[in-house]
């Protein structure tokens, strides 16, 4: 009977079609959405999973992530140094300039002054020259996004002279950094330079980094910097969730896409629950024969569900196989860079589509259960 | 589902004071009143009688698709309205084919598949359903539209894989609802001997609806229901209508 069943819905082109799309475009919304929606929102954290080699981060009490944070005195460089359990410490600058290119273009960007001596704070991969470049004078690193930003295809930014903030500075590498949230243009330089290129406040510190000595839990340390210095300190995990919390929190981002997905479920429900009672209703004869005939209602329920599985199954995987071709489509584009599909977000879509299925399902079959078999001789 | 063995001239179906009430808002009204009657088995049996004359609620009860509000029905001995739900849609599966007035075929399958229809609900592997059905429609003379869907058919062909459908599974009863109402005289009658041919047997009985004066004469029995009674029983027509 299941055959049956998907015969009678096939054969129905117009009315499987548009199940078909009202499942893949709901689907594609709901993914498409969330999968931006989370990988936009781990943009917070990308701060401090540029910096892998840093176990703890510690900042003025008022600091709040890698981008909303108060400098402090140098002095709490030496404060965090002498902590027990701390193995190193470093300085990290993070702040915003302005840059005029060669051009004539300004541009906003991010200026990170990175440790003098270690280049800890510099993103680990370089696509293009080495972290030793900062050694030489007036040097910055620009990040791959920059250089999509600032850049034509093709040109290559190393030897590009720059007007940071009213000083020269000159383009000799090419870091493979994870964006921000903005997707802004970043320059690393050494904290010493960073301190040239950024106009001067008494306090100009933004974090220090910090590597727990070995064999020293990182809690243990975060506690005892706090308690030994009066700073905040965060284990990195805790402070790239502070960074997605912080845009949850303070931006319209997941109303917005939530408003988005919310409309994704509710044109599917629409569409496929439409469709779908319009396909029972054309058909309410040949099942209400069926029930005549001798067919139960328990097989006319599989029935349905053989039918709403067929066109949840096929629509679901146009659904994700668009996000995926999107994705794919765009990756490219710095906003989109090292966007990826969590496993979660198809799970999310799965569970919306198998909702959508079963109550507009539900609905149609209600009709078809309540039709008396006797109503075929009417 | 077990049924008593019937001969030709028995009852294959018995009703027991059979009364039905439909509810039209506040009123109550019955559309029939107290029906006693026995179908015998071998013969072609015919319902006749107007619209509204409650014929196709009779046939419903008979068939065990509608509950009567009243009164007994037993289809080759067994009382089918003491049966639970789903033993009585057992029942109708092994025991009663339909034809009904709109052939309500499947148009999305072919005529053998339509056919296979009762032998697939049975649980019957659809290839060997399918053989079984393209037998029947030779026997109905169209063995060669088995792989046609139903919009590449005639009426008169989609008639007969209606009737193949109603047939497939041998059923012992036949029900048929104004089986010739879309066709011309000489197909009604062609229609009617080959139902006569392939569904009226000694342990088999075919009731047929209908208000078709010209296959009157092929008719075994004719009951003629007016007002929700039983007003002619015979074999003919009674001259008044």
């Amino acid at each position: 009977m299941l055959w049956i069943a998907i015969r009678m819905l096939t054969g129905d082109r117009t009315k499987f079609y548009g199940l078909v799309f009202g499942i893949a475009f709901s689907t594609l919304l709901i993914t498409q959405q969330l999968t931006i929606f989370v990988n936009l929102i781990e943009r917070g954290s990308s701060g401090v999973y540029n910096v892998p080699t840093a176990d703890i981060w510690v900042m003025d009490k008022v600091s709040r992530t890698t981008e909303v944070n108060y400098p402090m005195p140098s002095t709490a460089l030496d404060q965090v140094r002498s902590v027990p359990g701390v193995a190193w410490a470093v300085p990290h600058l993070r702040a915003g300039a302005s840059v005029r290119t060669e051009t004539g273009d300004l541009e906003g960007v991010s200026v990170i002054g990175v440790d003098d001596a270690t280049f800890i704070g510099l993103p680990q991969r370089m696509i293009e020259g080495n972290a030793n470049v900062l050694t030489m004078p007036d040097t910055v690193i620009i990040d791959d996004v920059g250089v999509t930003n600032m850049f034509e295809p093709g040109e290559d930014p190393v030897g590009t002279r720059l007007e940071l903030n009213d000083q020269r500075a000159v383009i000799r590498g090419v870091a493979d950094a994870i964006p921000d949230f903005g997707s802004q243009v970043t320059l690393y330089t050494r904290y010493s330079q960073a301190l040239n290129y950024v106009p001067g406040t008494r306090n100009r510190m933004s974090f220090v980094l910090v590597g727990a000595s070995e064999g020293v839990p990182v809690q243990e340390v975060v506690k005892a910097i706090e308690e030994n210095t009066g700073l905040r300190a965060r284990t990195r995990d805790q402070f790239a969730r502070d960074g997605v919390d912080f845009i949850i929190n303070n931006s319209g981002i997941p109303l917005n896409f939530g408003i988005t997905v919310a409309l994704g479920f509710v044109v599917g429900v629409a569409i496929v629950g439409l469709t779908f009672s319009l396909f029972i209703r054309d058909n309410i004869r040949q099942f209400g024969a069926l029930k005549a005939i001798g067919v139960t209602n328990r097989k006319i329920t599989r029935m349905v569900a053989a039918q709403a599985a067929l066109v949840g199954f096929i629509g679901y995987g146009l659904g994700i196989l668009g996000t995926v071709g999107f994705i794919w489509a765009f990756s490219a584009e710095p906003t989109f860079k090292g966007f990826y599909i969590p496993w979660q977000v198809p799970l999310l879509s799965l569970l919306a589509v198998v909702i959508m299925l079963v109550l507009t399902g539900w609905l149609s079959l209600r009709s078809v259960l309540n039709t008396e078999p006797a109503a075929v001789f009417r | 589902m077990s049924t008593a063995t019937i001969t030709a001239g028995a009852a294959a179906i018995s009703t027991r004071g059979v009364t039905r009430d439909f509810q039209a808002g506040q009123q109550t009204i019955t559309v029939l009143h107290g029906i006693d009657l026995d179908i015998r088995a071998g013969e072609m049996t015919y319902l006749v009688g107007e619209s509204g004359s409650g014929k196709t609620t009779l046939i419903s009860i008979m068939c065990g698709i509608l509950w009567p509000t009243q009164g007994e029905v037993k289809v080759f001995g067994t009382d089918i309205y003491k049966l639970g739900d789903t033993e009585l849609v057992d029942f109708r599966l092994q025991n009663i084919g339909f034809i009904f007035q709109q052939y309500n075929l499947i148009p999305s399958i072919d005529a053998a598949s339509n056919a296979a229809v009762p032998l697939i609900a049975r649980g019957m592997n659809r290839a060997e359903a399918r053989e079984k059905a393209v037998v029947m429609l030779g026997k109905l003379n169209i063995a060669d539209q088995a792989d046609k869907l139903p919009s590449q058919l005639s009426g008169g062909q989609q008639q007969r894989v209606a009737i193949a459908r109603a047939l497939v599974h041998e059923p012992r009863l036949v029900v048929c609802d104004e089986p010739t109402a879309a066709l011309d005289a000489s197909s009604g009658r062609r229609v009617m001997d080959l139902l006569r041919n392939v569904a009226v047997a000694a342990d088999r009985s075919v009731i047929i609806v209908t208000h078709d004066n010209r296959i009157f004469d092929l008719a075994d029995r004719i009951l003629v229901l007016e007002d929700g009674r039983i007003t002619h029983d015979g074999k003919t027509m009674p001259e008044d209508h």
